[in-house]
C-alpha cells in the first residue's frame, strides 16, 4: 500500500533562517507517526506546509496521492488539523464552535448533528457542550480543539503537541485517545517535545532538530543507535515535586541527564544499576517518597542526546 | 465563488458580535442615546399643543452685544414667532423690571456683559461666567414659562455647541487637519452655528405646538438620527475588521485557510461579516427610531437602497483598515479615531460648511457625508432619484476600497502572523 503522506525534501526559508531544511519522510496508513524535537525545531513550520497553510520554499509533499503546493483544496479535504496553540471562537459554546468548523468541513444537518454527538462523547464533553469556551478549562479548551480536528473524520490528522500545558489527566485522556483513532484506522501526524509521548504513541518516530531531520525510523531502530545508556524511571509518591531532586541527582557520577515530567523523574546514566542505590539514598536524603522504579532499555531523549549532545528540554 | 462557506463564516460573524455586550452598547445603544439626548435637549417631546398664545409682550436688554446675544434676539424676532411674541429692546434694566411689576410686560430678560465671550472662548480659572437674568411676572404663568422655554431650549443649545465644538476643535487639532491659530476661530465658528442651528429649532418647536396636526416642518431628530447610525456604523465596521486581526492573532483565521476553501472566499466571509453586521445595525436604529420617536424616514425602498450602499461604503473602509494595520489594538485605535473624525466630516454634529475649504473636500472620502446627506433628502420627502448620486458615490467607494484591501492582504498573505 503506497503511503498516505510522502514528504519530498521540504524547506521552509524565513530571510535567513531555514525553519525547516530539506526535510523527507513517509508516513504508512492507519500508523502514528511522531516529529519529535525541541521547541523551535521546525515542528510547526512543516506542519504548516504539510496542511497548506503556508507553501514550501522548496520541495513538495503528497498526501493521498495529491501535491500540497498544486492540489491544495483536494489535500484539505483528506486532511484534520488540530493546532499547537487552542484555535476556537471564546464567545462561542463548544456545540456551536463544533457546528461551525463542521459546516466548513462539508457537514450539515442530520449527519452533522450526528458526528457532533460522536466527537463529543468521544473528548468527553457532552455535558457541558452548551457553555461558551471561555468558561472552560485549558485541558477541555485543549479537548474541543482536538475535537474540531476529527469532524470531517480525516484520513490523515496533524496534531501539533496536543498536550502543551494541560494536567496529567487530561494528558493520559489526551493520550489514550489519539491510540483510540490509530486504532479506529486514522493515520496520525503527531508532534511533541515530550520523548516519553512519542515513546507511548509512535510506530515510527522522525527526529528533528534546527530544522533537519536528524534520525527517522522505528523506536527501535533508532535506540540501536544508541551505545550504552540506560534510563531510569522514579515514580514519585503523589503530591511530591520532583524538581526538589533534579539538582542532587545531576551531581552523582554517572548520571547524564535528568529530566522531571509530572510526577516522575527520568535519568540517563552510563549504568541503571550502578547508580540505583546512590538515587534512592539521595531521595531518601531529601524526604522524597519513590513510589516505583523503571528500568528502561535506551530511549529517544538518549538518541536525542547521543545525536545532538544536548537534552530535548533544557 | 463558494457562496455556502462565505456565508457560514459572514453569520458567524454576526453571531459573535451579537454577543459582545460592549460592542453593543456602541452599536445599537449609543446611538439611540446621544439621537434621544440630542431631542429631549431640542424639545422634541415636549408633546401636544398649548393653550394659544398672542403677542407676549416682553422686554430684553442686551449689555452683552456678542454673537450670542445677537442669536438669541434673533430669535425672539424671528418670523415664525412674531405671531405669538411681541419683544421689546430697551437699554435700561430698571425700567424692564418695573414693567414686569406693573404687569405691563410677561418678563423680563438681560443679557449681561461678557455673556457670549464667556461661551466661546476659555474662561480664567475661578471666574463666574455671567448669566443671562431671566424676571418673570408670576401673574402670567403661561406667558413667562413659554418665555423661559425658548431661553432654556436656546442655553441648551448652546452648551451643546459649546461642548460640541471643544471635540470639534481637539479632534481636528490632533489629526492635523487645522493649525492651533485657527483652533479659536473654528471653535467660536462651530458653537455660533450650533447655537443659532437651535434658534431654527426653537422656532420649528412653538409653529409645531401651535399647529399640533400638521407635520414638523423640520425635525432635529431627522438630522440627528441618520448622522448618529452613521457614526456608530464606523464603530461597526471597524470592529469587523479588528476580528480578522484577532482571528489571525488566535489562529481561527489559519484554521479556516486549512479546511477545504479558498484563502479569496475565507477573506470574501469576512467582508461579508462586516457588511451583513452594518445592514443589521442601520436597520435595527432605522427601524428602532421610526417605531419610537415617530421618525420618517422616507420612501421604504429608497431608504433600504440607500442602508446597502451605506454599509458597502463603511465595509469598505472596514476592510481598508484591516488591510493597513498589524494589530487588533491598532485598529480598535485607529477605529473609535475615525469614527469621531468621519462623523464631524460628515456633519454629524453640525453643518461643515463653516471649516476650510480643503476640509471640506476631504469629508466627501467619508460614507458619513454622502449618506447623511441621503437621509436628509428621503426624511425631506426626497425620491430614489435624488439620492442617486448618493448611492453611486457610496458603492464606488466601497468598491475600490474592497479593491485595494484585498491586493494588500493578498500581497501580504492571509493568515501570515
Ligand atoms: N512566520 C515566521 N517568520 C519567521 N520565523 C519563523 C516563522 N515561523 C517560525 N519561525 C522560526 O522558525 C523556527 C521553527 O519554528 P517552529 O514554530 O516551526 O518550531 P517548533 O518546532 O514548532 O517549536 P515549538 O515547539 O516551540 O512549537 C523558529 O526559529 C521560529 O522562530
Ligand atoms: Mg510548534
Amino acid at each position: 500500500m503506497a503511503p498516505i503522506l510522502e514528504a519530498r525534501h521540504l524547506v521552509k526559508q524565513f530571510g535567513d533562517l531555514k525553519a525547516v531544511n530539506d526535510v523527507s519522510f513517509e508516513v504508512e496508513q492507519g500508523t502514528i507517526f511522531s516529529l519529535l524535537g525541541p521547541n523551535g525545531a521546525g515542528k510547526t513550520t512543516t506542519i504548516s506546509m504539510l496542511s497548506t497553510l503556508i507553501k514550501p520554499t522548496s520541495g513538495d509533499a503528497l498526501i493521498d496521492g495529491f501535491s500540497i503546493t498544486r492540489q491544495s483544496v483536494e489535500v484539505r479535504r483528506a486532511i484534520g488539523v488540530v493546532p499547537q496553540e487552542i484555535a476556537l471562537y471564546e464567545d462561542l459554546t463548544a456545540m456551536e464552535n463544533l457546528v461551525f468548523w463542521g459546516q466548513m468541513y462539508g457537514l450539515s444537518g442530520q449527519a452533522l448533528r450526528a458526528r457532533i454527538g460522536e466527537v463529543l462523547d468521544q473528548i468527553d464533553l457532552r455535558d457541558r457542550a452548551r457553555e461558551r469556551i471561555k468558561t472552560y478549562s485549558g485541558g477541555m479548551k485543549r479537548r474541543v480543539n482536538i475535537g474540531v480536528g476529527l469532524l470531517h473524520k480525516p484520513r490523515l490528522l496533524f496534531m501539533d503537541e496536543p498536550t502543551v500545558g494541560i494536567d496529567p489527566q487530561s494528558r493520559r485522556a489526551i493520550l489514550d485517545s489519539v491510540k483510540t483513532l490509530r486504532d479506529g484506522g486514522m493515520t496520525i501526524l503527531y508532534t511533541t517535545h515530550y520523548m516519553e509521548e512519542a515513546e507511548e504513541l509512535s510506530d515510527r518516530v522522525g527526529i528533528i532538530d534546527h530544522g533537519q531531520l536528524i534520525a527517522l525510523g522505528t523506536q527501535a531502530e533508532l535506540t540501536a543507535r544508541v551505545g550504552e545508556t540506560d534510563t531510569l524511571i522514579l515514580h514519585l509518591g503523589e503530591n511530591e515535586d520532583p524538581h526538589h531532586l533534579v539538582e542532587a541527582l545531576a551531581t552523582i557520577p554517572g548520571v547524564l541527564k535528568v529530566n522531571p515530567l509530572d510526577s516522575q523523574v527520568s535519568i540517563i546514566a552510563t549504568s541503571a544499576e550502578e547508580i540505583l542505590a546512590l538515587v534512592v539514598g539521595k531521595a531518601n536524603e531529601l524526604g522524597t517518597r519513590i513510589h516505583s522504579v523503571d528500568m528502561r532499555e535506551p530511549n529517544l531523549e538518549a538518541v536525542f542526546l547521543h545525536l545532538t549532545g544536548r537534552a530535548l528540554r533544557d | 465563488m463558494d457562496f455556502k462557506r462565505l456565508f457560514i463564516i459572514a453569520f458567524k460573524d454576526l453571531r459573535l458580535i451579537f454577543r459582545d455586550r460592549s460592542a453593543l452598547v456602541l452599536m445599537l445603544l449609543a446611538p439611540f442615546v446621544l439621537t434621544l439626548g440630542m431631542g429631549a435637549l431640542t424639545g422634541r417631546f415636549s408633546g401636544a399643543g398649548t393653550s394659544t398664545f398672542e403677542d407676549i409682550p416682553f422686554q430684553v436688554v442686551n449689555q452683552d452685544q456678542g454673537e450670542l446675544a445677537a442669536a438669541l434676539i434673533q430669535v425672539f424676532e424671528s418670523e415664525d414667532l412674531a405671531a405669538l411674541l411681541a419683544p421689546e429692546i430697551i437699554t435700561d434694566p430698571v425700567a424692564g423690571r418695573q414693567a414686569v411689576d406693573s404687569d405691563k410686560s410677561a418678563a423680563f430678560i438681560l443679557i449681561p456683559a461678557g455673556f457670549s465671550a464667556s461661551v466661546l472662548s476659555p474662561q480664567a480659572p475661578n471666574s463666574v461666567p455671567p448669566q443671562i437674568e431671566f424676571y418673570e411676572n408670576p401673574t402670567r404663568p403661561n406667558s413667562a414659562g413659554l418665555l423661559r422655554s425658548i431661553l432654556d431650549q436656546f442655553l441648551a443649545q448652546v452648551e451643546i455647541g459649546r461642548v460640541s465644538a471643544q471635540v470639534v476643535v481637539t479632534q481636528l487639532l490632533q489629526h492635523g487637519l487645522i493649525a492651533p491659530a485657527q483652533a479659536a476661530e473654528i471653535g467660536k465658528k462651530v458653537g455660533v452655528n450650533l447655537a443659532t442651528r437651535g434658534a431654527a429649532d426653537v422656532s420649528a418647536q412653538i409653529e409645531v405646538n401651535q399647529e399640533v396636526n400638521e407635520a414638523p416642518k423640520f425635525d432635529i431628530l431627522a438630522y440627528m438620527a441618520p448622522g448618529m447610525a452613521m457614526m456608530f456604523l464606523m464603530f461597526t465596521v471597524t470592529y469587523g475588521a479588528r476580528s480578522l486581526l484577532v482571528e489571525n492573532r488566535d489562529g481561527t483565521l489559519q484554521r479556516m485557510l486549512v479546511a477545504p476553501t479558498s484563502a479569496a472566499n475565507v477573506l470574501g466571509g469576512k467582508f461579508a461579516g462586516i457588511f451583513l453586521t452594518a445592514v443589521a445595525q442601520l436597520l435595527i436604529l432605522i427601524g428602532g427610531t421610526s417605531l419610537l420617536f415617530r421618525l420618517q424616514w422616507g420612501d421604504p425602498l429608497a431608504v433600504w437602497l440607500l442602508i446597502l450602499a451605506a454599509a458597502v461604503g463603511a465595509t469598505g473602509w472596514g476592510v481598508f483598515f484591516a488591510a493597513l494595520l498589524k494589530t487588533p489594538g491598532q485598529v480598535a485605535a485607529t477605529g473609535s479615531a475615525v469614527m469621531l473624525l468621519f462623523g464631524l466630516l460628515g456633519g454629524s454634529f453640525f453643518d461643515i460648511s463653516i471649516l476650510p475649504g480643503p476640509i471640506q473636500v476631504f469629508n466627501k472620502i467619508t460614507p458619513n457625508a454622502w449618506a447623511n446627506a441621503g437621509f436628509s433628502t428621503l426624511s425631506a420627502g426626497g425620491g430614489l432619484r435624488d439620492i442617486q448620486p448618493n448611492i453611486l458615490a457610496l458603492l464606488v467607494m466601497g468598491l475600490v476600497l474592497f479593491g485595494v484591501a484585498s491586493v494588500w492582504i493578498s500581497r501580504r498573505g492571509l493568515g501570515r502572523k
